[in-house]
This record gives structure tokens, C-alpha cells and sequence, in this order.
């Protein structure tokens, strides 16, 4: 990771099109944190009215790129220009200022604050309330983006929320608009919508700098794509004329692999059994559990799929222990009653659980790594002795994972914030599963992961589960469950339809069971004892 | 009778009132500043030195202020300026004001000043029962009522007060949008520097006519107390203040008369009787609290 910058190339290698000024121009952009580089040399050009994608796996670079092009961050190295002339943003305002907007990936919002304050708050200067709340309704009007001005963020969906970003970067008229991963948070049905409103843009002749993992959705928007790699541009190109294979490969440094099934091994008895499991959930804007019986035998996958908030969240807390369940019996592990156990004691009979949210579920941001790994196997021998930490032992563990599952990250042991995405993932999925697990429940394992990172997380659950473990995803990607599981499952309204083989099922038949047909004793739910 | 109890209410009060309504405006900006006891305290000593200098209410007044506020000043440098932790820079401001006012507090040990005078208006003061209540304080007092009235005013309404409840709920969203989080934070700390001195000036100028070392006597904490259980709402605050001074002079009032109570409880009272009511109106409280989510989180932006 720790190339010097390349310095025999030209300043002017940034690909301008002849005869025509860049609206925004990178050249040799370098950033460094230590020694690690997340921006070596990049050149980047924008023209006017140019829809231009930014791609990358996770932790290529592309956010502090953004970073730097908006003045939230100084590069070390290189220059900007605005239309040709010198561009040095000393913050965030310099770049509003020129007509740069973003929509950041984690939304810049306040959440005790009502949409109309959000939005005015982006808006330096002394426009009153009266005539901003009239654009903020003619601006929600032209791009589709409805709005009620009145309400707090955090009463709002994610989707509502990210509305919010994009209303108050185009209250500020930008020439140009970056949007980070825009459609990862989003339901299809919204990922589908916002892209509507960038085509509108576009055809605005607004510039767009569009970042995703979406290659389809780069092919069908973008003109122009410029691909990171570990921090340097690999490649400028056209993505309308590659195909999504060919892009992914440039973004990768190699084909992205399917996942490889292990043929021939055998299926064993259940290690986890779920009979009759009903759960009021803490949360009082939880979903409640309905009586859920399922079991997963050792050397399979089974996969749960379903909408999100269909009691998903519900069912891994009572699975990992988070939270207790009445009757112990309806959850046993290793045929053990375990429904009354804790999560240490759960873990000490073999189970390991990874959480959907990777910061602060998972993980402790701020805390590093080796710390990270002691908290889930601080249980078991090892690392702590006489009830002393064993830093040496916990330092291997953190290489091991690291090797075994090719984690990069600054330096030896950085804080868990410090990873991208893709790399936190891996180490969390790394750090269950060094622990040789009898049983592994999993929830969202590749959400918001790019292709290369994916495939990575999906081979190493195959991979345990020919080793001899039960395994259970939760995911809402329907792709994903069927490449992966051998038995799948729908979750909806609290309910969980029977278990049936990958292989007879089809994205059809799920995708009904998601949306809430098929259900035997439909209207029923009620008579189902809590 | 009954009109001296209303009016010792009052004087009883308004400290609490100036100091919780700068707090309040220091928090909802994002900073909790724990030293509001040593602020005051110094604002005391100085305040009563202005004004035992210069035989002039108004002076000491602005004495105190300033004290105040340069004490605050020391906490937004340490706090905002290096992001040292808000709680122990916030504990050492008050042991610092503590022994800063005691020093300062020697050369006038023993010395009296006159009282600041109370509003006169002919005819209107006049009036029976209300008259002294209503136009006969002393100036003060409709200062700290001015700015109770105005924080929620400027809170919810001007672009300032948006600002600065956006510095104190999403320090970095402010930052992306181009806001100087680290210049709206230490106005908003100077400001409550500024009246956490006031109310502690206000000690000598109005309440006792003397000085003496610790004679704020844990009101800073009370101060602080009550921005929380009022959950950052200026009307409940005041309400809250007003609260503890009516209970605080009541029960003097009450072991005057010979309740059969210790007097330790008797004296624990006010300060009960606040939390109690106070924590009762939260609960019942609807909708999402006005908690500022960034506070006593130190902010620095990335570089």
C-alpha cells in the first residue's frame, strides 16, 4: 500500500476533451494518513454537464476523494481548478460557494431538527424562511422529491432522508453534484425513484460526480467513469461501451469469482433448533415474533430472507441471546436448551453471531482492532489469562484474520472506524470464524459491500459450512441467499414460512412469501398467542 | 406579609435563573460546561468589587459579566480550542473560580455595599400587593426575565439560534455545510460565562449586600441540575427556577414558625421538591427530546 507517488507522470495526464475547460479539475491529488496513501497522484476532470462515475471497492480511495474535492479535507499534495482556474477550498463553504453540492453517504442531517430547518440550514446567507420554504416546495415539485417541511429527520425513512440531502444541495443551484452511494441505503422501489430524479438532473445539464457499486446503474446514467484502485486511478473509460464484467474487473485487478459450492459433504444433525419461539421485542417499534420453528444441521446454509423490519432484527437478538426468550426450550443449541443463556454462554457452546450494523454493533468504532477481536473471545482460552489480557496472543489473532481473509487497513491494529466497509466485514466474518464455530448466525453479511469484498464474505460462509458448521444468513438480498443457501426461508410480519430447498425454490416464489402472499392462515396472526 | 414572602421569592431565584438560561444556551450549542459554580463565583467576587470601588450597581454588574466570561473563555480554549475532555475541564473551572474569588475576595472581606436600587415608577409601584412585585424590583431581575423570555425567541426563530441547535445536534453535518462550528461553540460558552457571572454578581449586589467565599453556595450545580431536568426547555426552566427559590424561602419561613421538622430536611426541600417536579414533567413529556445529541462530545474536523 505504500507505493510512492508516481512522479514521472505529466501533470496533464488528466483526460480533458479537447477544446474544452473542465468544470472541475483534479491534478496529482495526494492524501496520506501515515503511511498508508488513500490518494496517490489522482487526476480527475469533470466537464460541464457531464454525468461521471467515480468507482472503486471499498476503501479504493473514493470517499476522501470526494472528500477533497468538496474542501472538507486538504489534499498533501497536488491542485484543484474551478473552470480553469486555480481551486483551493479551505472548507466546506469555499466549495458551496462555487456551486459544488454533496449527498453524502452517511447523511449530513439533524436529526432534532424539522426538514425545512434542515434544509435552510444549508443555506448560507440571508435568504428569509418565507421565500426559502417557496423554493423548497417548487424544488420537490420539479425533481419529484415530496417533502413535508414540517416534520423532525428522525421521524423519517432513510429514503425520506436522503431526500432531504438532495433538496438542500439543489436549493444552492449546483453546477455540479456528487453523490456517494446514493441508491446502497435504499429499497429497490426508492433506488428506482432517485434514479429518475438524476436523469432529470442531468438533463438539467447539471455535471454529476456519481459514486456506486451499481454497475448497471453507472452504465445506463454515467458517460464517463474514472476507476480507483488501492488509492491511484486505474483506468478512465466510457462505461457505456464496457460491460458490467469488464468494469468490475478494472475496479478489481482480477475477475470477481463466483462462489465456489464445496460438492460432497455431508449434512449432519441440527445444531440449532428454533420450535415455537415467540418474542415481544424490547423495542416498542419492534416487530413481535410469531411462532418460528426452524432448525439448521451441521454443514448447511440456511438462509432467511424478507423485506427489512419483518422481524429479522428481532429474530438474531433472540437467537444471539441479546435479548431472552420465556421458554428456553425454543431454542436450543447442540440440542441444549439455550433460549435462557447469555451471550457468552451461548458462545461457549459453540455459537458465533455476526450483527447487521458493522460500527457499533459488531464493533466499537474507537476502539482497535485486537480489542474488537477480545470481545468475542474473551470467553474461551487464549487470549486472556488469569484474568489478564494476553496483548501478544490478541495482536496474533488480529494477523491471523488479517491473512486469512486479506483485511486491509492502516497499520497493524487501527482503530475499527479507521476500515472501510468491505474490510471491517471481513474482519468481523474472520474473527467468528477463526474461532472455529459449530454454528454461525449471520445477519446482512454483504450488505453494502462491493462485488470483490461479496464474494469474499459468501465463500468464506460456504466454506465453513463444508467444514462441518451449521450456518444462518439473514439477508435481504434474494441473489445472494440462493447462490449461497441450501434451505431458505421467508420472514413476514413476524412469521417464518417453512424451510424448502434452494434448489426447488425460485426468485418468484420468495419474492411472493416477501411481499405477503401465499401465507396460509392469512388474517390469522392475531389468534397466535404472543 | 405575604407581599415580603412573594419578593424574597424573586431575589431568590433570579440567580439560578441568569445562570441555568446561559447553560442552557451553552449546552444546546453542544458544550457542557460544568465549571457554571466557579463562574459564578468568581463573578461574585468581582462583581462586588466593581461595585465597592466605584459605589456603582450597574459597574459591579458588568464586573461580574466579564469575570465570567473570561473564565469561560479559559474552558472554550482548552475545550474547543484542544478538545480536552468537557467534565474535567468543566470540574477544574469551578475548583479555579473557587480559589480565584477567595483571593480576590481578601481586600474586602468585611466590607458592606448599598443594595442595587429597585425600579420607582410613580404611581404604578405604587399599587397594592402587585406594585413592588411587578414594577418595583430591582433591574436585574427583568434582565434575567428579558432573557428567558428572548432565548427561545432567537432558539427557534432567527438563524442564529438555528445554527447554533444544528452546532449542538450534528457537530460535522454543520462543518460539511460550511459552518464554523469551533467559532458558534465558544460564543454560545462565552455567553453562559457571561451570565453564570451575572447570577453570580447578582449574589452581593441584590441578595447580600457583603462578600464571602462561597457564598454561591452550590448554586452553579443547581443551575446545571436544572437545564437537564427541564430537558433544555426555557419555559420549564423557569419554571424549575422559580420552583427552588419558592421552596428555598418557604421553608425558612415554615421553621420560623416551628414546623416539627429538622431543619436539615427542611433544608433538603427545595432541592427535592424541584428534581421531583421536574422529573415528573419530563415524563410526560411528547414527542422527542430537544437533548442536544452532540453534547459533551468534543468536535474537531478532519484535516
Amino acid at each position: 500500500m505504500n507505493t510512492p507517488s508516481d512522479q514521472s507522470r505529466p501533470p496533464d495526464a488528466a483526460a480533458a476533451p479537447p477544446g474544452e475547460v473542465p468544470l472541475l479539475q483534479g491534478i496529482g491529488l495526494t492524501k496520506r494518513y501515515g503511511g498508508f496513501v488513500a490518494n496517490d497522484a489522482i487526476d480527475i476532470a469533470i466537464a460541464p454537464g457531464q454525468a461521471h462515475a467515480l468507482l472503486g471497492e471499498n476503501g479504493a480511495g473514493k470517499s476522501t476523494l470526494v472528500k477533497i474535492l468538496n474542501g472538507l479535507i486538504q489534499p498533501d499534495d497536488g491542485e484543484m481548478r474551478w473552470r480553469g482556474e486555480a481551486f483551493t477550498p479551505n472548507g466546506p463553504a469555499a466549495a458551496h460557494a462555487r456551486g459544488i453540492g454533496l449527498v453524502s453517504q452517511h447523511f449530513a442531517l439533524f436529526d432534532n431538527l424539522t426538514v425545512a430547518e434542515n434544509v435552510a440550514l444549508g443555506q448560507i446567507g440571508g435568504e428569509s424562511l418565507k421565500t426559502l420554504s417557496a423554493r423548497l416546495a417548487q424544488i420537490s415539485e420539479r425533481y419529484g422529491l415530496p417533502l413535508d417541511p414540517k416534520r423532525e429527520v428522525w421521524r423519517l425513512s432513510v429514503g425520506e432522508r436522503q431526500r432531504i440531502e438532495i433538496v438542500r444541495a439543489l436549493m444552492q443551484e449546483p453546477h455540479c453534484l456528487m453523490l456517494d452511494e446514493p441508491t446502497a441505503v435504499l429499497t429497490p422501489a426508492e433506488a428506482e425513484r432517485l434514479f429518475e430524479v438524476l436523469q432529470r438532473l442531468h438533463a438539467d445539464g447539471r455535471a454529476l460526480l456519481y459514486i456506486s457499486h451499481k454497475l448497471e446503474e453507472v452504465k445506463q446514467l454515467c458517460d464517463t467513469a474514472t476507476i480507483l484502485r488501492a488509492g491511484r486511478v486505474v483506468a478512465t473509460c466510457d462505461p457505456r461501451t464496457e460491460t458490467a464484467a469488464s468494469l468490475a474487473r478494472l475496479m478489481v485487478g482480477a475477475d470477481v469469482a463466483a462462489p465456489k459450492p464445496q460438492p460432497g459433504h455431508a449434512i449432519g444433525a441440527p445444531r440449532l433448533s428454533v420450535s415455537d419461539l415467540s418474542l415481544t421485542p424490547d423495542d416498542p417499534h419492534g416487530t413481535t415474533l410469531r411462532r418460528i420453528t426452524c432448525d439448521v444441521r451441521a454443514g448447511e446454509i440456511v438462509g432467511i430472507a424478507g423485506v427489512a423490519g419483518n422481524g429479522q432484527d428481532e429474530l438474531f437478538a433472540a437467537l444471539s441471546g441479546e435479548q431472552l426468550v420465556d421458554d428456553a426450550r425454543s431454542i436450543s443449541i447442540d440440542g441444549r436448551p439455550a433460549g435462557a443463556f447469555s451471550i457468552t454462554a451461548r458462545r461457549k457452546l459453540g455459537a458465533a453471531f455476526v450483527p447487521e450494523q458493522r460500527l457499533g454493533h459488531a464493533t466499537v468504532p474507537g476502539m482497535r482492532l485486537s480489542d474488537n477481536a477480545l470481545l468475542t473471545s474473551h470467553a474461551e482460552g487464549g487470549v486472556v489469562r488469569h484474568g489478564f489480557v494476553d496483548r501478544a496472543a490478541l495482536l496474533d489473532l488480529v494477523d491471523r484474520v488479517t491473512a486469512a481473509f486479506d483485511v486491509r487497513k492502516p497499520g497493524r491494529d487501527p482503530e475499527a472506524a479507521r476500515l472501510s466497509g468491505g474490510n471491517l466485514q471481513k474482519f468481523i466474518i474472520g474473527r467468528e470464524i477463526l474461532r472455529q464455530p459449530k454454528l454461525l448466525v449471520v445477519n446482512q453479511p454483504s450488505w453494502g459491500l462491493d462485488a470483490g469484498a461479496a464474494a469474499a464474505i459468501r465463500q468464506a460462509l460456504i466454506d465453513l459450512a463444508a467444514g462441518g458448521a451449521a450456518v444462518l444468513v439473514i439477508s435481504q438480498d434474494l441473489d445472494e441467499l440462493l447462490e449461497i443457501a441450501d434451505r431458505v426461508a421467508v420472514m413476514f410480519h413476524g412469521r417464518l414460512s417453512p424451510l424448502v430447498a434452494a434448489r426447488e425454490t425460485s426468485r418468484e416464489q420468495l419474492g411472493l412469501l416477501m411481499g405477503g402472499s401465499g401465507w396460509p392462515q392469512q388474517g390469522a396472526r392475531d389468534a397466535v398467542p404472543a | 406579609m405575604l407581599e415580603a414572602i412573594l419578593l424574597s421569592i424573586v431575589t431568590a431565584s433570579t440567580p439560578l435563573l441568569l445562570a441555568a438560561s446561559g447553560e442552557l444556551v451553552t449546552e444546546r450549542a453542544g458544550v457542557l460546561n460544568l465549571g457554571v459554580e466557579g463562574m459564578m463565583i468568581i463573578g461574585a467576587a468581582c462583581g462586588f468589587g466593581g461595585a465597592w470601588l466605584t459605589g456603582s450597581t450597574m459597574v459591579g454588574a458588568l464586573c461580574g459579566i466579564a469575570a465570567g466570561m473570561a473564565l469561560a473563555a479559559l474552558f472554550a480554549a482548552m475545550t474547543i480550542g484542544l478538545a480536552v475532555n468537557q467534565v474535567a475541564a468543566g470540574l477544574a473551572l469551578t475548583i479555579l473560580g473557587t480559589g480565584l474569588a477567595g483571593l480576590i475576595g481578601l481586600g474586602f472581606v468585611g466590607e458592606r455595599i448599598t443594595a442595587a436600587p429597585h425600579l420607582a415608577i410613580p404611581g404604578l409601584t405604587d399599587l397594592p400587593m402587585v406594585g413592588k412585585l411587578v414594577f418595583g424590583q430591582d433591574p436585574l431581575v427583568y434582565v434575567s426575565l428579558g432573557l428567558i423570555a428572548a432565548i427561545p425567541f432567537v432558539l427557534a426563530r432567527t438563524r442564529a439560534g438555528l445554527v447554533l441547535r444544528a452546532a449542538g445536534d450534528n457537530a460535522a453535518a454543520a462543518h460539511a455545510l460550511g459552518y464554523d462550528v469551533a467559532k458558534i461553540r465558544t460564543l454560545a460558552v462565552l455567553f453562559g460565562g457571561g451570565c453564570a457571572g451575572l447570577a453570580g454578581a447578582y449574589l452581593p449586589l441584590a441578595y447580600t449586600p457583603f462578600f464571602a467565599p462561597g457564598m454561591t453556595a452550590g448554586r452553579g450545580w443547581i443551575a446545571l441540575a436544572l437545564v437537564v431536568f427541564a430537558s433544555w426547555r426555557p419555559a420549564r426552566l423557569m419554571a424549575g427556577a422559580y420552583l427552588f427559590g419558592a421552596v428555598s424561602i418557604l421553608q425558612l419561613h415554615a421553621q420560623a414558625f416551628g414546623i416539627g421538622l429538622p431543619s436539615q430536611l427542611m433544608s433538603a426541600l427545595p432541592y427535592l421538591a424541584t428534581v421531583i417536579v421536574l422529573v415528573l414533567i419530563s415524563r410526560v413529556r411528547r414527542g422527542g427530546s430537544v437533548a442536544p445529541a452532540a453534547l459533551g462530545t468534543a468536535f474537531v474536523p478532519d484535516r
